[in-house]
């Protein structure tokens, strides 16, 4: 599939000529940020730049925090605090970091509902979105090393959990383990490798979030109607799309300061109100918090391997929780695969709409039952909830995509948006 | 081709090949070694603690290899219990206790109540507090069976430190120790 043919950059005056013969690097902006994109995104596309603001905060707060950390078991609890109190500004790049991180989650779980919701993950955007679920995992990873750094009781606690996972698998979890610790309890080694990778990681993510880029720049912008850009020619073209500069950037940008301004107000005035009290009480080997939680964004995750508390054959209650959990997001991964549907949006979907609507329901419903102790009626509805996750994606998709009666898809983005916004007669369009 | 095993070329791609992996080999292990357990860290000194203080029906909690162990010294009452179990009525049937040896005629150590403790009337019971399933420190005198009890995902011990319900799978562990004197007990 060749692109969706519009102008390209071209070299005019003798410096650009001798630029773009020697490094194309003005070409590749300019049609990057030229891009024909469908004139008809609605608001759901907006969290794309919110991601890749999030990535930069991140990034950059995380760069000035490590001016003042210290990755010590010794050390760290207190430098955390000498960063809140001592540090100029530094109570500010500390709650903007921790909330961004917060804040990447929502816009990633938005964006993710968004591609289940339009078929975005369909052909031919498998690779975009398998791209984007390895960036999601990344976030996941980088997620969790940092919420070791501060050294708290849910630091500690939450690190021994989440290794522990890998110390369930059978015959090597052992070793594999104690390798991931540097030892057989978490302590130093495992404080300092844990701030090594939480500086690589986003590294990486900037790489994958540049494949990622790339690859639907190829393929083209799904949109809320799931019909192709036409490409026959750059007329055509041109009816079903506006450039991403100046109308996307300027629209996203808008979306981009109403969330800040939601953001801003969560960092300056409710800057713990995500957080764990535990995590201002230094880390304890001896002593278990009352009630381990993970951050908010693992919780449907974390309900999900708590839900399997029965063994299967030779393979144990705990095993099979990681399994499930590791398997939740893959599945989820397999999405572009299980789903037979023809029709991309679920817009022209009846019966997706209510198993979708589920699906978002059931995440909710999971990340609730992460938040509680387990006890009485929580596994059960974990367990539930963890198969409808499981069934949507392995039964209901390729189901649909058979038995489903869709409604008529329109024939082009031109018709749809026509539909929704006539043109006004008389004004040149 | 002009021989039937393949030729001279062959054998060249073959070679280079396999001697870029071993040297990638080579080069790759120390660095995925680095992250194993250093010399100071594998330096796992035994300990001794003393325990003239504990009284019957309390435990202390000594930080041994970075990992809690409990030291219980049980009541009478607590010891009837835990030997009034059938083996059957145990999820893990396995003793864990790396102290203990099978008795006459068996292969495995079951985990019968006097396969668990440290003395011969099944007094002191010590084992590591780490619970089996993902590693939190279970809270004492909790539970349904008046043992231990995780918070962390609701796994209930006994008296003896065997797993009753929940999502743990074993037993909690009994590390290498023995007492020295009346009053000391060593582990490691």
């Amino acid at each position: 599939m060749a692109g969706i043919p519009h102008d390209h950059y071209e070299p005019k005056t003798g410096v650009e000529k001798w630029l773009h013969e020697r490094l194309p690097v003005v070409s590749l902006v300019y049609d990057t940020l030229m891009i024909p994109t469908p004139k008809n995104l609605n608001w759901m596309w907006i969290w794309g730049i919110v991601l890749t603001f999030c990535l930069a905060l991140q990034i950059i707060t995380g760069i000035i925090l490590v001016m003042h950390y210290t990755p010590h078991v010794d050390l760290a609890f207190d430098s955390v605090e000498h960063i809140m109190r001592d540090v100029n500004g530094g109570w500010a790049f500390r709650y903007l970091h921790a909330n961004g991180a917060s804040l990447f989650f929502i816009a990633v779980y938005a964006h993710i509902f968004r591609g289940l919701y339009y078929g975005s993950y369909k052909s031919p955007r498998e690779i975009t979105w398998i791209v984007g679920m390895l960036i999601y995992l990344m976030m996941m990873a980088t997620g969790f090393l940092g919420y070791v750094l501060p050294w708290g009781q849910m630091s500690f606690w939450g690190a021994t959990v989440i290794t522990g996972l890998f110390g369930a698998i059978p015959g090597v979890g052992g070793i594999l383990q104690e390798w991931l610790l540097g030892g057989p309890a978490v302590d130093n080694a495992t404080l300092n490798r844990f701030f090594s990778l939480h500086y690589l990681l986003p590294f990486v993510i900037v790489g994958l979030v540049a494949v990622h880029i790339w690859a639907f720049h190829t393929t083209g912008n799904n949109n809320p109607t799931g019909v192709e850009v036409r490409r026959k020619s750059k007329a055509e073209a041109a009816k079903d799309t506006v450039p991403f500069w100046p109308y996307y950037v300027i629209k996203d940008l808008f979306a981009l300061v109403v969330i800040l301004v939601i953001f801003m107000a969560v960092v300056g005035f409710m800057p713990n109100y995500l957080g764990h009290p535990d995590n201002y009480i230094p880390a304890n080997a001896l002593v278990t918090p009352a009630h381990i939680v993970p951050e908010w964004y693992y919780l449907p995750f974390y309900a999900i391997l708590r839900a399997i508390t029965f063994d299967v054959l030779f393979l144990d209650a705990k095993f099979l929780g990681v399994l499930a959990m590791f398997g939740a997001i893959a599945v989820m991964a397999l999405a572009p695969w299980t789903d037979t549907s023809p029709v991309r949006s679920g817009r022209y979907r009846p019966m997706f709409k209510i198993a979708f609507w589920i699906l978002g329901f059931d995440f909710m419903l999971l990340m609730w039952c992460g938040a509680q102790p387990a006890e009485g009626l929580i596994p059960l509805i974990s367990l539930l909830g963890a198969i409808y996750w499981f069934a949507y994606f392995l039964v209901i998709l390729p189901v649909l995509g058979w038995t489903e009666k869709t409604l008529p898809v329109p024939e082009t983005i031109e018709a749809d948006f026509d539909a929704h916004y006539p043109p006004k007669s008389g004004s040149a369009k | 081709m002009s021989e039937d095993n393949g030729n001279r070329r062959d054998f060249l791609y073959v070679a280079t090949a396999g001697t870029g992996a071993v040297i990638g080999g080579a080069a790759v292990w120390p660095m995925i070694n680095q992250m194993n357990p250093s010399a100071d860290v594998q330096a796992l000194a035994s300990i001794e603690v003393d325990v003239s203080d504990v009284e019957p029906g309390t435990q202390i909690t000594v930080k041994w290899r970075g990992k809690p162990v409990f030291v219980r010294r049980r009541t009478a009452e607590e010891i009837a219990d835990a030997r009034a179990v059938a083996l059957a009525d145990l999820p893990d049937m396995d003793a864990r206790n790396v102290n203990a040896t099978p008795a006459a005629g068996e292969t495995e150590t079951f985990a019968d109540d006097a396969n668990r403790t440290l003395d011969e009337n099944g007094e002191w019971l010590v084992m590591m507090g780490v619970c089996t399933h993902l590693g939190c420190v279970p809270l004492g005198d909790a539970g349904d069976f008046g043992g231990w009890f995780c918070p962390c995902h609701g796994s209930h011990y006994d008296t003896a430190g065997r797993i009753r319900k929940g999502p743990a799978p074993e037993n909690l562990p009994v590390p290498q120790a023995s007492f020295i004197d009346a009053n000391t007990i060593k582990l490691g």
